[in-house]
């Protein structure tokens, strides 16, 4: 089977995964509920998940809710156990001595007031998690550190408080709230913004998520489900061209943008000199750059498209007869081939 | 000989689809949901099309919603159901519901597929709310045979989604999905285990999972930008089986790179067989203009087209294995490199399992 191979991987992975595993094993589920706006109905969403919960028979608690909330929210709220807050944080002895299966936090990016246990409140939920109590929580897509800078550009204002984005890649599940903004809630086009990054950094959790996963079976196999692009760069291509269509078909896919080159032997300065241009280029494109060794270019190619899942391999045309490019559009069966033209031909 | 697509147009109804990854996530749910709450604001909503699968909170959820009874259709000493569109027309409601997009009517209907059932209603100027797997999407048709292992029949060409007025995201984690399975919330039990451990296996759920968010946040950049259109992709059609994958892929290509997108099959008369025929047809229901060209040189043919319509890039499918008496000549790709190598040329991958 085509792009299936069985991965071998060394021992200090091995360890460190199995480690990593056991951690979790003790540790409490978190489920993250993801937004992109105030009102798309986050916390009816994970109350409401606390709710069913309770009916299948698991102990819930409420350990931190929004005061003013209305409606739906508040039936729920007012149908579930509260742990009362301690000075406006999170009672986390309290809850370690309730010690319930499942407990419901709102507002993840809470920043705590001065002198509490933890200054933020996903710290607290840290906490919560390592005494293998499972946490249930919301947050907007605004809220998150390293997407602050992005949401500035949208809206022209940054939250005061937030979580690392690594909180939410380790959590076990994250879910989308997804809704389309209505006219109430304000700019539509800010709006989508949001909503887009939103449904981006969701998406790139989940990638990491099937990624585990596949690494856990042991196989790695072209899912494809993101596109992974990879520029080879050589002395005598238009990485000028290769490099900025790779970048548009990156960004239009929200996909993945590498340059590999392999190392040649014996290249002449003007062409090292050309080279170094165009890695300085693919980094400037923000391309991850991979240099390659190995003995024949069109197998080190393969070999290494294989192990990065490339779904889209870009190459200059061949400019002679039997070139390592037509070798490698033979053995190039998974992933899609684009040939450029090279400077000069027209 | 040229076909001109047929142009999207833009109807007076709205139509918002809710796009799930696979049944039981709750798209029925959400839309049941939503007509719900506009019932509730007094707008005049029935549903034209409701699936129950006899899943309870979906039967309570369309409590109080007037249904509008299905249109019976006989075929094959069976009997089907499928939505009375005149039915609904005539009854002529603000909103219609309508579940299952992507569903093929059975022979004898007057539409071959629901979503252009569909269409009626907003041709008419009723809103619809309706739902879909990303799965159902042709573009991806080959790429979710690819992860899954199943080849879905039931296919909605991607412009039909695109210009959809809203696409919402229904989400739910693979875990509590599988959890909803197990507990026989979707499927009756003995159908479940099945289930859980072929399509809903958490590699697949999760593959499809990130395949549905991604073209959520697609849809939405599409609304937020008016794309500049200055390329051109040129599709290569044959007879071969492996032109349907081209046909899609080079699509799904031109859609995401906002191109223009034709496809020419060169043939040596203008008569072309039912295989390519059958593939024109194809590429006319996604909105690829197509085109046969008279020509013996099949690579300078399809090269002299490409320079004289403006083709940015060719999209050419792989060479078949090369028999033996052909192992030092050229194959047709190889051909097609060499005569336009100042184009850029992609050569498709197969995509199969």
């Amino acid at each position: 089977m085509t792009g299936r191979t069985d991965r071998r991987l060394d021992p200090d992975e091995l360890l460190r995964r199995i480690q990593a595993e056991e951690r979790r094993k003790r540790r409490g589920r978190l489920k993250i509920f993801l937004g992109y706006a105030p009102r798309v109905g986050k916390s009816f969403r994970m109350f409401d998940e606390g709710r069913r919960r309770k009916e299948r028979g698991q102990d819930v608690v409420i350990a931190a809710a929004q005061s003013d909330v209305a409606g739906p929210v508040h039936e729920i709220v007012s149908q579930l156990e509260i742990i009362p807050s301690l000075d406006g944080a999170i009672d986390v002895p309290g809850v370690l001595r309730r010690r319930p299966q499942v407990c419901l936090i709102d507002q993840l990016s809470f920043n705590n007031p001065p002198g509490s246990r933890h200054a933020e409140r996903w710290q607290d939920v840290e906490e919560i998690l390592r005494h293998g109590i499972a946490v249930i929580s919301a947050i907007n897509v605004q809220y998150i550190r390293e997407q602050q800078a992005a949401v500035e550009g949208f809206t022209g204002k940054r939250a005061l408080s937030s979580v690392p984005e690594k909180f939410l890649h380790e959590a076990d599940e994250i879910e989308v709230v997804d809704a389309p903004p209505d006219v109430t809630m304000g700019d539509p086009r800010v709006l989508a913004e949001l909503r887009e990054l939103a449904l981006l950094l969701a998406a790139d959790v989940v990638d990491r998520q099937l990624q585990e996963y596949l690494d856990s079976q042991g196989v790695s196999v072209n899912w494809g489900a993101q596109e992974r692009i990879l520029v080879c760069l050589t002395p005598r291509s238009d990485a000028r061209a290769m490099l900025e269509s790779g970048r548009r078909n990156a960004d239009r896919f929200h996909g993945a943008l590498l340059a590999a080159y392999v190392e040649q032997p014996g290249l002449d300065p003007a062409d090292r000199a050309r080279l170094d241009e165009y890695l300085a280029l693919a980094r400037e494109a923000g391309a991850e750059v991979h240099c390659l060794k190995g003995g024949d270019f069109a197998e080190t190619l393969l070999a290494f498209a294989h192990e990065q899942r490339i779904t889209q391999l870009f190459l200059g045309h061949s400019q002679r007869e039997r070139s390592p490019v037509e070798k490698l559009i033979d053995a190039a069966e998974d992933f899609d081939v684009r040939l450029f033209p090279h400077t000069g031909a027209s | 000989m040229t076909h001109p697509m047929e142009h999207p147009m833009k109807h007076p109804g709205k139509l918002k689809v809710y796009l799930g990854y696979a049944a039981g996530v709750g798209k029925t749910y959400r839309m049941l949901d939503e007509a719900q709450a506009l019932r509730a604001q007094g707008i005049d909503v029935v549903v034209g099309y409701f699936e129950t699968h006899r899943r309870k909170e979906t039967i309570a959820r369309a409590e109080g919603l007037e249904m509008v009874p299905r249109r019976v259709i006989a075929y094959a000493n069976s009997s089907f159901e499928e939505m009375d569109t005149e039915a609904v027309l005539r009854r002529r409601p603000a909103v219609a519901v309508v579940d299952e997009f992507a569903h093929s009517n059975v022979p004898g209907s007057k539409n071959t597929k629901r979503w252009q059932d569909v269409h009626e209603l907003l041709d008419a100027g009723i809103d619809v709310l309706t739902n879909m797997n990303v799965q159902h999407l042709e573009s991806l048709n080959d790429q979710v045979w690819h992860v899954t292992g199943v080849r879905v029949r039931e296919t909605v060409p991607d412009w039909v989604v695109d210009e959809a007025d809203e696409v919402v995201l229904v989400d739910l984690t693979p875990r509590a999905l599988r959890n909803r399975i197990e507990r026989g919330v979707v499927y009756a039990p003995e159908k479940a285990r099945l289930a859980l451990d072929n399509f809903f296996a958490e590699g697949n759920l999760t593959a499809l999972r990130e395949l549905a968010i991604r073209h959520t946040a697609h849809e939405v950049e599409e609304r937020l930008t008016a794309p500049p259109r200055d390329d051109r992709i040129l599709i290569c059609l044959t007879g071969s089986p492996s032109s349907a994958n081209l046909i899609r892929r080079g699509k799904r290509m031109a859609d995401y790179l906002q191109a223009d997108c034709l496809a020419v099959h060169v043939a040596p008369s203008p008569e072309v067989g039912d295989t390519v025929e059958r593939h024109m047809n194809f590429a006319r229901n996604l909105c690829i203009q197509t085109h046969v060209v008279e020509g013996g040189d099949v690579p300078r043919t399809i090269a002299e087209f490409a320079r004289a319509h403006r083709v940015t890039q060719i999209f050419v499918g792989r060479s078949g294995p090369r028999p033996w008496w052909k192992k030092f000549g050229e194959t047709i790709v190889q051909q097609v490199v060499r005569q336009s190598r100042d184009i850029q040329i992609t050569i498709v991958a197969q995509r199969r399992r």
